[in-house]
């Protein structure tokens, strides 16, 4: 097989397997930030001392984040297949890498933005209260309000955990620059492909960090 | 009105109110005085549904707040505001936000919002920080600011949970003249719930003295210090008088006519005065001696002297 010129690698490899990154992370955030969120709050408002108090719903949501979270991805990937084929119609691709993606970083998220949630004065939400504030305003106006610059950092050092996930997920065919460093710097014996991808993701993480942090000063 | 019977409550195995029994007056400003611990807090969060109580009856204007379903606990609220510590304000939103919050969540239209926060805010005189956060405020203004929150939705109730206790003694004063004047201006029934003996003095016209869960005494803020229920003197008893020479200390309260006392018990008993403190309690001007004895029967003898005069004292015995 006659190597391809760095130019050809940088246009024909690199650049589509960066969009494919770029793709599938932003996805995984956009979801599993959704899915998160709506798990964060649930627990917020179900927790022993939240606001409607359950304890079975409470235990439920527990056992099922762990359970997720004590899955290494590759291997929860591969058990999803099933499912992931069922939901978005193919075992490969895409759509089936950000399926088990989303599934593995919704827990941890929903565990994290709860955490910053729980930051909230219990006094400030007595306040709510005391002016006779509806749960769901209490929820709206003062506990979400309040966490959004945690909720903030949370989505960035989700963004960073999606995009070296998504690396891994290049095993079910949905390409990225994980897989490009493999099949065609480390497998291929290249090293020059190799690093120059990591360098990009270094970037990226730089890039993502940075920007995080940004906006998490201008919410404080 | 407020009229609490016999009211119970446990957390648990731990009763945190015995048997309270008391009545605020519309218009008053009550005060709940106490140790931390001796329930207070919890019980001024029965008054507005914050917390539940076991047994007893406590009603508002005659309504038993323990028969109200969970809306009518909300629109009972709309009518009670409340204030604490640490000022509870949103710290991610600006001052006009804050005060607006409660109209915003009953539905008030934006122009009624935007004329009260204003009215609200010049009431509190605190009208020039209207676009800040609340972190860039100082304490006293915090708690301004909450207290234009509280008044938001035409409260005729005011709770105070120790709203002064996190401020300097300056920043008290102000707070309290503010309460005050609110208290005067809009005829609002006040209750403050507090340690602080010069929040008593400042603004309360009645108070309840609470000690583990009980009433020890009750009754206007000059009888009760007329009266000198011992509760009073273990909240008065001051650390500090430990550290004197050796021998009793007694303290004692005097009114302003009774001040010929001070050079009476230092010639008949040898007392050393250690400290005299004319403060105001509500107009009555006392005085708070504290000597020194080192002869105990000579202590003995004025403690007597005292309780015969019908005046206020407590007593700590040096260990050497």
């Amino acid at each position: 097989m006659e190597r391809l010129s760095l130019q050809q690698y940088l246009m024909e490899v690199i650049w589509p397997a960066f969009l494919t990154t770029i793709n599938v992370m932003t996805w995984t955030v956009l979801i599993s930030t959704v899915i998160g969120f709506v798990l964060a709050v649930v627990m917020n408002v179900t927790k022993e001392d939240g606001l409607h108090p359950n304890r079975y719903v409470s235990q439920a949501l527990d056992f099922l984040i762990n359970l997720i979270r004590s899955f290494p991805f590759v291997i929860l990937m591969v058990s999803l297949i099933p499912v992931t084929r069922f939901v978005t119609g193919s075992s490969i691709g895409v759509k089936a890498a950000i399926f088990p993606l989303c599934i593995t970083m919704a827990p941890y998220m929903g565990r994290l933005i709860q955490s910053h949630m729980e930051q909230v004065s219990k006094e400030t939400i007595e306040a709510a209260k005391s002016f006779g504030a509806s749960t769901f305003q209490i929820i709206w106006h003062v506990i979400i309000v309040e966490s959004i610059p945690g909720i903030s950092s949370v989505i960035c050092f989700a963004t960073v955990a999606a995009l070296n996930a998504s690396t891994t997920a290049g095993m079910v065919g949905a390409g990225g620059l994980g897989n490009v460093a493999i099949r065609y710097g480390y497998n291929n014996f290249n090293d020059t492909i190799m690093y120059s991808t990591v360098a990009i993701l270094v970037v990226l993480v730089q890039l993502i960090q940075f920007v995080g942090n940004t906006v998490y000063k201008k919410l404080k | 009105m407020i009229e609490i019977n016999h009211l119970c409550k446990s957390f648990g195995t731990l009763e945190v109110l015995k048997d309270i029994s008391l009545t605020v007056k519309t218009g008053e400003i009550y005060g709940l005085v106490g140790r931390s611990g001796a329930g207070k807090s919890t019980l001024l969060r029965c008054i507005n549904g914050l917390e539940n109580y076991d047994s007893g009856s406590l009603k508002i204007d005659g309504t038993e707040i323990r028969d109200l379903s969970k809306q009518e606990i909300r629109e009972l609220r709309k009518g009670i505001g409340m204030i604490f510590q640490q000022f509870s304000l949103i710290e991610r939103r600006s001052v006009y936000k804050n005060v607006a919050l409660p109209m915003k969540c009953w539905k008030y239209d934006k122009d009624r919002i935007d004329k009260r926060v204003h009215e609200l805010l010049e009431l509190v005189d605190i009208a020039d920080k209207i676009n800040d956060r609340p972190s860039v405020l100082s304490g006293g203004q915090k708690q301004r600011v909450a207290i234009a929150r509280a008044l938001a939705l035409d409260s005729n109730l005011l709770l105070c949970d120790e709203a002064t206790s996190a401020l300097d003694p300056k920043t008290t004063q102000s707070v309290l003249r503010l309460l005050r004047d609110i208290n005067q201006k809009l005829g609002l029934t006040i209750i403050v719930v507090t340690h602080q003996m010069e929040v008593v003095r400042e603004v309360c016209d009645t108070i309840s003295i609470l000690e583990n869960g009980k009433i020890a005494a009750s009754g206007t803020v000059k009888d009760i210090f007329l009266q000198k229920p011992p509760s009073l003197m273990t909240l008065l008893g001051k650390e500090d008088h430990r550290l004197a020479s050796a021998g009793e200390m007694v303290s004692f309260l005097l009114p302003a006519d009774r001040l010929n006392m001070i050079p009476m018990v230092a010639n008949t008993f040898g007392a050393d005065i250690l400290s005299t403190n004319t403060s105001d309690y509500k107009g009555v001007p006392f005085t708070e001696v504290t000597v020194s004895i080192k002869d105990r029967s000579a202590a003995g003898k004025m403690k007597q002297i005292l309780t015969q005069e019908n005046l206020a004292w407590y007593a700590e015995s040096e260990a050497c």
